[in-house]
């Protein structure tokens, strides 16, 4: 639902057992064009993240700093060792941050929910990186952790289990 | 896919997912699974299976940071019952997921979904174009309190694709319609109809009330957002009013300046921009319910959930006690015509196979034809010879129900004023429920038989 990409794509770029793992084991995030601006998406995603507990390192051609942490111009700038690389800019420019994210040594690349490049997921793939497309990150951890269903949305989930609203 | 599923879906293939070795592919849950379990998991702190009914106006903020985080619609959350409620979420959620919608907002009725949804799209100036074949509350909705805030409707044949087209201005901001006509009985023709919208950039907004998401998925077919009144069918019981809206995802709103202009009470915020397909919904709920304050209480949301839960297996005794009655009035003397699709002569037939395959539902009128007698008296005497039949306006019931619109809604008008509002004297409208099909036609016919006495 609501993907261009293939159900063959689907399941290999937006299963929820890697989306899941993902959230779970990532503390650090690069936000590619995370935004100075406080009301664009990806300000949205970034706070919501950051209230979750995840460290948001910004990559950002020209600011010093954005949501209280310093940004850095490009990944290999950034001097901290970073679990996802998450990407809020076009496709054409997706395969090059493919390739800093395996060179920076990232465990997972997550293209925001829009953003589907096929080249870069087949770089990141083949340095062994797990490769989310066309999903968003706060949502993903909304759909897992409950919060939006508290919004009427349907998140999928569907178990039995006692208090299992978790990423 | 599901065996539970009923195929009213047009792009379901049965061939499996290929599956990578390690990661198995994802299950999609039947039908009825989702019935009783989308949108609930038991809390952690008490394991309450059945869904609690959470009865607050408000909820306790973790922090001030949090609390100004959740006005600024960057954390999920619950604020205020006006704007989202546990027990109520609970209800939106499942009746997203078995409309296989992106989400959904649940609303004090069935016509304050119409009025939410539509406020959403529509300013000043603004145009709908609608199916002529509505129920009498949404066209009095479109022509009366609408036309107050300068927006107009235009109605046309609901299967008549150039007259659609025709009435499409540059104002027209909606296309609109019911999955079921009430009370003709009419099945429109979805999937060209949201072609046509696609077409011109319109998102194509359904009620689905008279069909449920058990027997007709609107938005599989290709419409953007549909309205239920959840007080018939979903609920089933006759208790609770509600009313839900749901947005498929597919429809891209912003496109539409109302839904993707900055809004001013959120800082600027474009909700389609940062919200994606859940854009709408989000504007929706954190606009217009909170401006209209439409929106479900949670007991409403508690009752309308039980209904739910047993959805599929009501929807296939009213649909199979409709056919019987309707098959058994068709051969009556007394009765001329019987307007439902489920009969092989009835010109919507064959819409009804392609979108409601399990049958079109349990609504639908009836003509009395007594020789040589009145038949806004003969109306009057059949429903008062009725034993089981309750007389009430209202439709989707557990219990079978019975109008006659000459004698009691339309009674002011004259037979000519009633013939152009495509109604007759001699008109009865059923709504048929759970009762044994024996019964209920033990009662029809001592009805019938007393208007010859």
């Amino acid at each position: 639902m609501n993907s261009s990409l293939s159900a063959e794509e689907q399941e290999r770029y937006q299963h929820p057992d890697t989306i899941r793992r993902v959230l779970r084991t990532a503390d650090t995030i690069a936000m590619v064009g995370l935004s100075s601006s406080p009301q664009k998406a990806s300000q949205f995603v970034a706070t919501y993240l950051q209230s979750k507990d995840y460290r948001i390192i910004p990559v950002h051609p020209k600011a010093d700093s954005i949501l209280g942490e310093t940004a850095y111009p490009d990944l290999e700038s950034v001097p901290d060792s970073v679990d996802v690389v998450d990407v809020f800019r076009p496709p054409r420019e997706c395969p090059t941050y493919a390739e800093q994210a395996a060179a920076i040594g990232a465990d997972a690349l997550w293209l925001q929910l829009g953003i589907v490049s096929p080249e870069a997921a087949t770089i990141a793939e083949e340095n062994g990186l797990d490769v989310i497309m066309d999903r968003c990150m706060k949502m993903e951890h909304g759909r897992f952790r409950g919060g939006m269903h508290w919004m009427g949305m349907n998140t999928g989930v569907i178990t039995a289990k006692r208090g299992r609203r978790q990423v | 896919m599901p065996s539970s599923t009923p195929p009213a879906s047009p792009a379901e293939n049965g061939t499996p997912s290929s599956s990578l070795p390690d990661a198995p592919a994802a299950h999609e849950f039947g039908f009825e699974t989702r019935m009783l379990h989308a949108g609930h998991v038991p809390d952690e702190e008490t394991g309450s299976r059945a869904v609690p009914i959470h009865q607050t106006t408000s909820y306790v903020f973790d922090d001030t940071n949090y609390a100004a985080q959740l006005f600024e619609l960057k954390e999920y959350g619950n604020i205020y019952t006006r704007l989202n409620n546990p027990t109520t979420a609970v209800f939106e959620e499942r009746v997203a997921s078995l409309a296989n919608a992106v989400g959904a907002v649940a609303t004090a009725s069935g016509m304050s979904a119409e009025l939410v949804a539509l406020m959403t799209l529509l300013e000043p100036g603004d145009e709908i174009v609608a199916s002529s074949h509505l129920y009498g509350g949404t066209r009095t909705l479109f022509t009366s309190t609408f036309q107050k805030l300068s927006v107009e409707a235009s109605f046309v044949a609901p299967n008549d694709l150039d007259a659609w087209d025709a009435a499409i201005t540059d104002d027209t901001k909606v296309l609109y319609g019911e999955t079921i006509g009430n009370p003709q009985g009419s099945v429109l023709d979805l999937e060209p109809l949201a072609e046509l919208a696609d077409a011109h950039g319109l998102p194509l907004m359904v009620d689905n009330t008279f069909a449920t998401p058990y027997l007709c998925r609107p938005l599989d077919w290709g419409v953007s957002l549909v309205v239920h009144s959840a007080t018939k069918f979903i609920g089933g019981h006759g208790t609770s009013i509600g009313g839900a809206i749901l947005d498929g995802g597919s429809f891209d709103f912003s496109t539409i300046d109302t839904v993707a202009a900055p809004s001013d009470s959120y800082h600027g915020l474009k909700f389609p921009d940062t919200f994606g397909h859940q854009g709408y919904l989000m504007k929706t709920r954190a606009e217009t319910l909170r401006d209209t304050g439409a929106s479900m209480s949670p007991f409403n949301a508690f009752q309308l959930i039980q209904g739910l839960e047993t959805l599929s297996v009501r929807m296939e005794r009213h649909v199979d006690n409709a056919q019987a009655v309707a098959e058994h009035l068709d051969e009556h003397p007394m009765v001329s015509r019987v307007a439902y699709p489920g009969l092989p002569g009835n010109p919507y037939h064959d819409l009804a196979q392609k979108y409601l395959p399990t049958g079109p539902g349990a609504i639908f009128t009836f003509e009395l034809d007594p020789d040589g007698m009145d038949p806004r008296a003969a109306g009057e005497t059949f429903i008062e010879e009725l034993q089981l039949f309750s007389h009430l306006a209202n439709v989707g019931d557990a219990r079978s129900l019975v109008l006659h619109p000459a004698s009691t809604t339309h009674q002011q008008l004259s037979e000519d004023e009633m013939r152009s509002s495509g109604l007759s004297p001699g008109m009865v409208r059923l709504s048929i429920g759970l009762e044994d099909t024996d019964d209920l036609l033990w009662d029809l016919n001592r009805a019938l038989h007393a208007i010859s006495q």
